[in-house]
């Protein structure tokens, strides 16, 4: 028996990375840069100046039509009342059981157009979800993976940094819009996976090297997708296929705050369910208190898996994200993880682990 | 980091490790190749002294921000002296692999072992 392996999509940044010395990987169909000099460094340079990452690996569908409110407000999470032409919105897409399909973020284009990002290696089956649930409302649903690269500034310079390049003012946290940066016109976006102030630009993938080269040029550390794990993990951000799954609801994720229960979107009724009567396991943020480093699929004792585990650059200590039992999930519980035989000791911790004070 | 070395002093596991033998002990570590692939090393815990090791199994790990592995052992012994300076800077694995990043020192229960490993030139050749 032979299987074929689809060919692995390459980002129009391809030999930008490959210039720059680039350890490249296999991420959800991709081949993405891992790191260029080093993880720590470039999570530092996004902490403490500023760093860009090539995202390009993350999908967009486009939603159009007279029927996008409707449409959207059935198939996502949160409440698009609340998402203004302009702004931006984190949100799930769940399943009729109230399983997590993926976590997305969108943007309001327009009254009646909204750009949804979705995860790389959920794109296909979001863009078939999407289709199938549209055949009921007035809208087009339009596959744009292939229109955009994505490009995240972040850190305390990420904004200066793009501000001159820009023709304007760029988007405040959470809102969106049109400008030009480096001569090339795309979408700015305030929203970020890292904690840091900075923006996410969507732009044509054939102007990305040029727009990549002056914002490297203009100060950024290149930062590949092992910091942007280390960076997303310290201020609890969660990762599809590590904290969220289709086995798991957003009420124990954390995630109730992003669903409207009462908007009826599909899985409403068993979020609500899981909400009132409370979850059997919470996730959980915790820290090493001992030495070790918890990795993905290592077993709480007592009861529980841990879902991303990694080092911090900043803590300078094992920390990640665990499914607990509801009653052990509060601060300051402590942990035993067993790491590969040998158990390790850890505690809960309240969420984000990272702070500007800590 | 540093940039790539294979020293010619030092006998190769095919598995990324050295040894550098010493009459009937051996010092061992990882190789450039290792610490470059496993990226910034950010934990090992030595065994224990006295721990039996045996040629192509594993004795220890090293862990990096990404990833943990395993390393294997290049020869037969038994662990009589560990680096306990990498508890404190473990990336000194990654900054000198071949001297302050030594990992263990053994004494070989069949020194006779060390016809199977590679030398410098055999051991890149894998490499490539």
């Amino acid at each position: 028996m032979s299987f074929t392996t689809p060919a692995l999509r390459h980002s129009p940044l391809d030999a930008r990375h490959r210039a720059a010395g680039a350890k490249l990987i296999d991420f959800a169909g991709w081949q993405m840069p891992v790191q260029y000099e080093g993880i720590k460094a470039e999570h530092l340079a996004a902490r403490r100046d500023a760093a860009v990452f090539d995202v390009s690996h993350m999908g967009e569908i486009e939603t159009r039509g007279p029927g996008t409110q409707a449409f959207l407000q059935h198939l996502l999470t949160n409440d698009l009342r609340r998402l203004p032409e302009g702004g931006a919105q984190y949100s799930l897409a769940c399943n009729e059981a109230g399983g997590v399909l993926d976590d997305l973020f969108s943007y309001r284009l327009a009254e009646c157009r909204v750009l949804t990002v979705t995860n790389a290696a959920n794109h296909e089956r979001d863009l078939d979800w999407f289709r199938r649930q549209a055949q009921a409302f007035d809208v087009d649903v339009v596959d744009r993976r292939d229109d955009f690269a994505m490009l995240a500034v972040q850190g305390p310079r990420a904004r200066d940094l793009v501000t001159g390049l820009s023709d304007g003012s760029l988007p405040t946290r959470m809102h969106c819009c049109q400008r030009t940066v480096d001569g090339v016109p795309m979408l700015v976006c305030g929203t970020g996976y890292t904690g840091e102030p900075g923006v996410e630009l969507l732009l044509d993938p054939g102007h990305a090297p040029a727009v990549w080269d002056a914002i490297v040029a203009a100060g950024a550390t290149p930062a590949g997708l092992g910091a942007r794990d280390t960076l997303r993990l310290e201020v609890g951000y969660h990762l599809y296929g590590n904290d969220l799954s289709e086995d798991r609801g957003p009420i124990e994720a954390g995630l109730g705050w992003c669903c409207a229960d009462a908007t009826g979107f599909i899985g409403a009724a068993a979020v609500a369910r899981v909400r009132a009567d409370g979850p059997a396991q919470r996730l959980v943020a915790f820290a090493m208190t001992g030495p070790g480093i918890a990795r993905q699929g290592n077993p709480v004792h007592g009861g529980g898996v841990v879902t991303s585990g990694t080092f911090s650059p900043c803590l300078e200590r094992g920390i990640g994200m665990a499914y607990v039992p509801a009653d052990r999930a509060t601060p300051g519980t402590e942990m035993e993880i067993d790491v590969r035989g040998r158990a390790r000791a850890a505690v809960v911790a309240k969420k984000p682990l990272y702070t500007k004070e800590s | 980091m540093s940039d790539p070395s294979y020293p010619e002093d030092l006998l190769y596991h095919p598995e990324h490790d050295w040894a550098r033998i010493d009459g009937d002990e051996a010092i061992f570590g990882i190789t450039w190749f290792a610490q470059d692939s496993l990226g910034e090393v950010v934990f090992f815990e030595a065994p224990k002294l006295g721990t039996t090791v045996a040629k192509d199994t594993a004795y220890t790990e090293v862990e990096s921000v990404k990833a943990v592995s395993d390393v294997i052992s290049p020869l037969s012994g038994e662990i009589v002296a560990v680096n306990e300076a990498l508890a404190d800077s473990p990336e000194a694995i990654n900054e000198d692999p071949y001297g302050e990043g030594w990992l263990v020192r053994v004494k070989l229960s069949d020194p006779a072992e060390q016809e199977s490993l590679l030398d410098a030139a055999g051991y890149e050749a894998t490499l490539s």
